[in-house]
């Protein structure tokens, strides 16, 4: 018999009890570990974005297309320079969740804009010549092992062939890095001409119009000027600076990680409520038994000490379990999902809050019965009996 | 003197209920030599449990002192009162109060926890005083194991095991029927006969008072001394 060993058995008179309370610790911390993870790689700042170039989108919303003769219209612009467009495929590779970020573009003028991927000239030539060439980023090529040469079946999760078939052939013309920003190379595009021709719908439609502008310092002139030839119009849209447009982006995701933080928190209310009522019950029951061990000997010191160290002991073991488990649990679901859901991890920093959260809730649930039990009077407490 | 283990001087407790002051003795003086075993005995209400308590440092009276071998223990902080029960008093209960997820070895070990002794020592101590108190065999047993009779003596058992001065019982035998209320007596007997053990008993019930050395009648908060056992 130790100290060590009462709490233990303390901790453990009341299994189904324990259990529960042990067990919705472990959810709450399962759904933080897992939503943290998520919230992490989501919230963290898209492609490295150019303050100068516009991007003209939608008005109504960025995922609403626009149609292609706008493209001609803009070029028409002053200040505008190299103009190109790009359409969102929603494309994956064999299964839905090998999802690959994929558009289809003007091959000529996306290259001359997006001066940032470091593309030989040759890959580049033959990008534009090959009416089925395809430019892969390092990371994904990596990823699936496709090479130069290649040809790559590429599914829509939206369109279709006009034979009905889901899936359109691409030669990889090229494999590219991006010189400005790390993670800028995990996608592909390709002609969009030929990815048009042979849809069954959404025929001429794109989905933005980037433009490369001679003058940068002009460049909300030129926004205003290009969102006013379109008011009135079938699609009237809303001219930004790439920047802007990833931080509009961003802000999107920005209330997906209040939304987490929300259901954290109100997860953790929960089980602070659920955990403390338990030990607050636990001690009131043991009354006389506190009222016992004090006319023993054992101090008010003490007896605090044991009380808080149990409820420390709940949340550790609750705590760990949904920790390891969300650990367990985003591994798989990494190895089914590739790319994107491959990069969702429990890093320090969420372990580290995890921690905190676990004393913290261990303290907070054990403090009030702990004291409590530290102040029973003997006497009263006999005497209740 | 020297064989002075307690001495309760002009002791008083008062309790306030409301604006009213409710004296439940005034003035009490005893002395507790080492090695007695006194009985109380007295109506419900009496100051039984009350005086038992300030003996043991449970509760202060609100008057007056109590000495234990020659010290004050009556204005003792609540963490040395604490030390001091540990160390000099072993308590039994009307109703055992055992831990009722321990064995009988683990509730008498109990009051150990509180000692320096090694994990062997406070086994080995343990088991001797459940062979004291007769129940070896049942060591590894719950309290729902064992019959209230059994339950009381591994009670005992957790009393004596730190080896203290003075043991006080408040109504040991108040919930068992007469022939295993005398084995537990005889067990108390055999600790004060045998082992020196100073014994201060609460009882309700004149035959469990009888195996006592000396019963003193509290009433209306003066002790009537009604002479030897025989
Ligand atoms: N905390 C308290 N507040 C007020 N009065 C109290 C308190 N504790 C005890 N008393 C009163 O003190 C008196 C003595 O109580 P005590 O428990 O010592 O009596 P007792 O002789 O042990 O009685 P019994 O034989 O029923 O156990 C009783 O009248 C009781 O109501
Ligand atoms: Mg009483």
């Amino acid at each position: 018999m130790t100290s060590w060993g009462l709490i233990v058995k303390n901790l453990f008179r009341r299994k189904l009890r324990t259990f529960l309370t042990v067990f919705a610790i472990f959810i709450a911390f399962l759904i933080f570990g897992v939503l943290s993870a998520f919230q992490k790689t989501l919230t963290e700042p898209p492609q490295g974005p150019s303050a100068t170039r516009l991007v003209v989108t939608n008005k109504v919303n960025f995922t609403q297309p626009l149609p292609i003769s706008y493209v001609e219209r803009v070029k028409a612009v002053k200040n505008a320079g190299i103009v190109s467009h790009m359409s969102w495929f929603g494309g994956y590779y064999q299964e839905p969740r090998n999802f690959v970020v994929s558009f289809g573009v003007d091959p000529e003028t996306y290259v001359a804009i997006y001066s940032e991927l470091a593309l030989s000239d040759a890959e580049k030539q033959a990008f534009i010549k090959d009416r089925t060439g395809m430019l892969v980023g390092k990371k994904l090529a990596d990823m699936y092992g496709w090479k130069v040469g290649d040809t790559v079946p590429l599914k829509s999760s939206i369109f279709r062939q006009k034979d009905g078939s889901d899936a359109w052939d691409f030669k990889v013309s090229g494999i590219f890095t991006n010189t400005e920003e790390e993670n800028g190379d995990q996608y592909v595009v390709f002609h969009y001409d030929y990815f048009n021709e042979s849809r069954s719908f959404g025929r001429d439609a794109i989905g933005q119009i980037v433009v490369q502008t001679r003058d940068p310092a002009q460049n909300d002139a030129t926004a205003r000027e290009i969102d006013e030839m379109f008011v009135n119009s079938g699609a009237e849209t809303e001219t930004r600076t790439e920047a802007a447009f990833a931080a509009s982006f961003a802000a999107q995701l920005g209330d997906i990680g209040f939304i987490v933080t929300a259901v954290v928190g109100a997860a953790f209310v929960t089980i602070l409520l659920i955990a403390g009522n338990t030990m607050m019950l636990t001690v009131r029951e043991r009354t006389g038994e506190i009222a016992v061990l004090k006319t023993i000997g054992f101090t008010a010191r003490r007896i605090f000490a044991m009380i808080l160290t149990e409820s420390f002991i709940l949340a550790l073991l609750g705590g760990l379990l949904g920790v390891g488990f969300a650990y367990v649990a985003l591994g798989l679901l990494g190895g089914m999902g590739g790319g994107f859901l491959g990069a969702v991890k429990l890093t320090p920093s969420i372990l580290i809050t995890a921690f905190i959260l676990m004393a913290l809730l261990g303290f907070l649930t054990g403090f009030l019965p702990a004291w409590r039990a530290m102040r029973t009077d003997i006497i009263t407490a006999f005497a209740r009996k | 003197m020297s064989d002075e283990l307690v001495k309760v001087a002009r002791a008083g407790k008062a309790y306030t209920r409301g604006k009213q002051k409710v004296s439940i003795f005034e003035g009490l003086d005893m002395r507790i030599e080492k090695g007695a075993f006194l009985a109380i005995m007295g109506p419900s209400g009496s100051g039984k449990t009350t005086l038992l308590n300030m003996l043991g440092g449970v509760d202060r009276p609100t008057s007056g002192e109590i000495l234990f071998q020659g010290k004050r223990v009556d204005n003792l902080s609540e963490s040395a009162l604490a030390a001091f029960r540990a160390g000099h008093v072993g308590f039994i209960f009307q109703f055992y109060n055992l831990m009722p997820m321990l064995t009988a070895q683990q509730n008498v070990e109990l009051p150990l926890l509180l000692t320096r002794l090694s994990k062997k020592q406070r086994r080995d101590r343990a088991a001797a005083a459940l062979e004291i108190v007769g129940l070896s065999d049942r060591a590894k047993h719950k309290p729902a194991e064992l019959s209230g009779g059994q339950q009381q003596r591994v009670a005992i058992a957790r009393a004596i095991v730190s080896d203290p001065e003075l043991i006080l019982a408040d109504e040991p035998t108040g919930d068992l029927d007469r022939e295993t209320a005398n084995e537990v007596l005889t067990v108390l007997q055999e600790l004060n006969r045998l082992h020196g053990k100073t014994i201060v008993m609460v009882t309700h019930d004149a035959e469990a008072a009888r195996y006592a050395k000396k019963t003193l009648h509290l009433d209306k908060g003066v002790f009537v001394e009604k002479g030897l056992n025989s």
